[in-house]
């Protein structure tokens, strides 16, 4: 602000800076009524009964239906996120290793901010045509080694299924959250290390692996974040029963049979918010810590 | 030592083409199952894809869903557009103070998943049918909330890189009103940032699947889930046409970023 606003007078100054607040108003409005509104109905409606505040949603929340809900949810949400952490990072450092500016690089990236979205009901049906009961995968497997993938039971529609599916969007999104964070690792480190004598192990254990592991501790978290908020993938996938959060959460939303079931909606909604945001902060933190060193 | 490096690149090739065969398998595998689980049998899957008449006899519900797609994506950037672009230059004009909730407000979408807005938004879409009917369309409103996070650090990024402020000043001083600073003067200096903001709406819209399935709104999403119940070839098949689609938007996307970048 430069120096005008202290020779207006005080009345006109407010006028004018009421004046400024109006050119916001559509943003806020429209952000009320679609945004805060629907967050509010979730945090009071996990509180109201029939006969207004109560606790009765939020502790059938420790049903043992429920809980298991929450329990495969975050088994799937952090194996998902491991084994995608793991592998991202991987190709990752593959990436880093090679030209800056390659052809390899490029593509890789690009290809990575596509697949990262790349979720929802195409994506199951990506896997139904290659790994579902006459896909292209179990058909040529059967045929050819006689072999049969689902001899133990079609599983596909099932958690290890899903953590399978879970995966191809979970390698593409820490590749590109994790690659900023190799790139600023900088080879005068890994000089300075074999200067002083140290081994490739030594660089990895004491100077790398301490410096990445922020971010890549962050960058899990973010994946567990995304497995744990997915719900369309699972929903074109699982027609039967709702082994996870989010299909609880439509099976409570679609029933018109048991009232009541729509505020144990609200409050398993509201349990997913929570978790979520316990992830997402434990995410900042972390990240502020990784800007340090690799910003 | 310089053997010692020699031999850490060659196992670091070896290394690399390891990782990337194993991981482009899985990568690629899927894609080609959708070619040939579509080209099984008499084939004629694609003909009939790519014969809108055809198509829209034969699965009408598909056609439809299509069409409500394309109208809610076009409609989603440009009510994103409208709302966010005034938003972002006024603040940083007049309400500096204000921006950072601007931003909060902004991101808070990613830290709240699809699956529980559409749990609170049933009730706002309770008065959304009362006054303006149950059409497809009306979801553009619930999409402009998803999209927000993304369109809103395009375009802020676009703002970062235009000093706004001296090109608000200089258009204000010769006696343009605000409508023409927007119009003519921001607007053009972001206009990659718009579009890059636009595209990024274009690509999350036509994959959106949780609020309008929940909300009882079709979409290409949904079409594509219900036909799967009754073709699951023509399913796959608009399946991995979305997917391309998708591909190619993100891929311009990708490029264009690149060359705003190089010219800098």
């Amino acid at each position: 602000m430069t120096s005008i606003p202290t020779r207006v007078p005080r009345g006109r100054l407010r006028i004018t800076h009421f004046r400024s607040l109006l050119g916001t108003v559509p943003f806020f409005a429209y952000v009320a009524i679609f945004l805060v509104i629907p967050t509010l109905v979730v945090a009071i409606g996990a509180f109201t009964g029939d006969g207004g505040f109560t606790f009765s949603n939020v502790t059938a929340l420790g049903d043992a239906y429920v809980l298991d809900a929450f329990g495969r949810s975050i088994l799937l949400s952090a194996v998902s996120a491991l084994i995608g952490a793991v592998l991202g990072a991987v190709l990752a450092y593959v990436l880093v290793t090679a030209k800056p500016d390659g052809l390899l690089r490029r593509v890789v990236t690009a290809a990575s901010g596509v697949l990262a979205q790349f979720g929802g009901v195409t994506l199951a049906f990506a896997f139904l045509a290659t790994i579902g009961l006459s896909g292209f995968v179990t058909v040529f497997l059967r045929d050819h080694l006689g072999t049969d993938i689902y001899a133990n039971g079609v599983w596909l529609f099932e958690l290890p299924g899903l953590m399978l599916v879970y995966t191809y969007f979970q390698i593409p999104l820490m590749v590109i959250v994790f690659l900023p964070a190799l790139d600023g690792i900088k080879p005068q480190w890994r000089e300075a290390t074999e200067s002083l004598g140290g081994s490739t192990w030594h660089y990895w254990t004491r100077v790398a692996g301490p410096l990445l592991a922020p971010a890549f501790l962050g960058s899990a978290l973010l994946l567990f974040a995304n497995a744990f908020s997915a719900y369309a993938t699972a929903a074109a996938l699982v027609s039967q029963g709702s082994p996870i959060v989010p299909l609880q959460i439509r099976g409570a939303l679609t029933s018109e049979v048991v009232l009541g079931q729509q505020n144990l909606g609200k409050a398993m909604a509201l349990g997913m918010v929570v978790v979520v945001a316990v992830v997402m902060t434990l995410y900042a933190l972390l990240q502020r810590r990784t800007a340090k060193w690799l910003g | 030592m310089a053997g010692v490096r020699q031999s850490r690149v060659r196992r670091q090739r070896v290394f690399r083409w390891v990782v990337l065969v194993v991981l482009g398998l899985f990568f690629l595998l899927p894609l080609a199952a959708m070619v040939e689980f579509t080209t099984r049998g008499d084939g004629n899957t694609w003909s009939l894809l790519v014969d809108w008449p055809q198509l829209s006899a034969t699965y009408p519900d598909l056609a439809e869903g299509i069409a409500a797609s394309l109208e809610q994506a076009l409609l989603t950037a440009l009510l994103m557009l409208v709302l966010l672009v005034p938003t972002a230059v006024w603040v940083r004009l007049r309400l500096p103070g204000l921006r950072p909730l601007v931003e909060f407000i902004c991101l808070l979408p990613l830290t709240i998943p699809a699956i529980v807005l559409v749990v609170g938004l049933a009730p706002v879409y309770a008065w959304v049918n009362y006054f303006l009917g149950g059409s497809s369309l009306t979801l553009v409103f619930a999409y402009t909330i998803l999209v927000l996070p993304y369109a809103y650090r395009a375009i802020d990024a676009g703002l970062s890189a235009i000093d706004v402020k001296t090109l608000a000043e200089a258009a204000r001083g010769l006696g343009a009103g605000w409508f023409t600073v927007m119009v003519r003067v921001v607007l053009p200096n972001i206009r990659s940032a718009v579009l890059s903001a636009a595209f990024l709406t274009v690509a999350l819209v036509l994959g959106e699947f949780t609020i309008a399935s929940l909300l009882n709104r079709t979409n290409l999403q949904v079409a594509i889930n219900l036909l799967g119940k009754s073709s699951a070839t023509m399913s796959v098949a608009v399946s991995l046409a979305a997917l391309v689609l998708a591909f190619v938007l993100l891929l311009i996307l990708s490029l264009f970023g690149d060359r705003r970048k190089a010219s800098r």
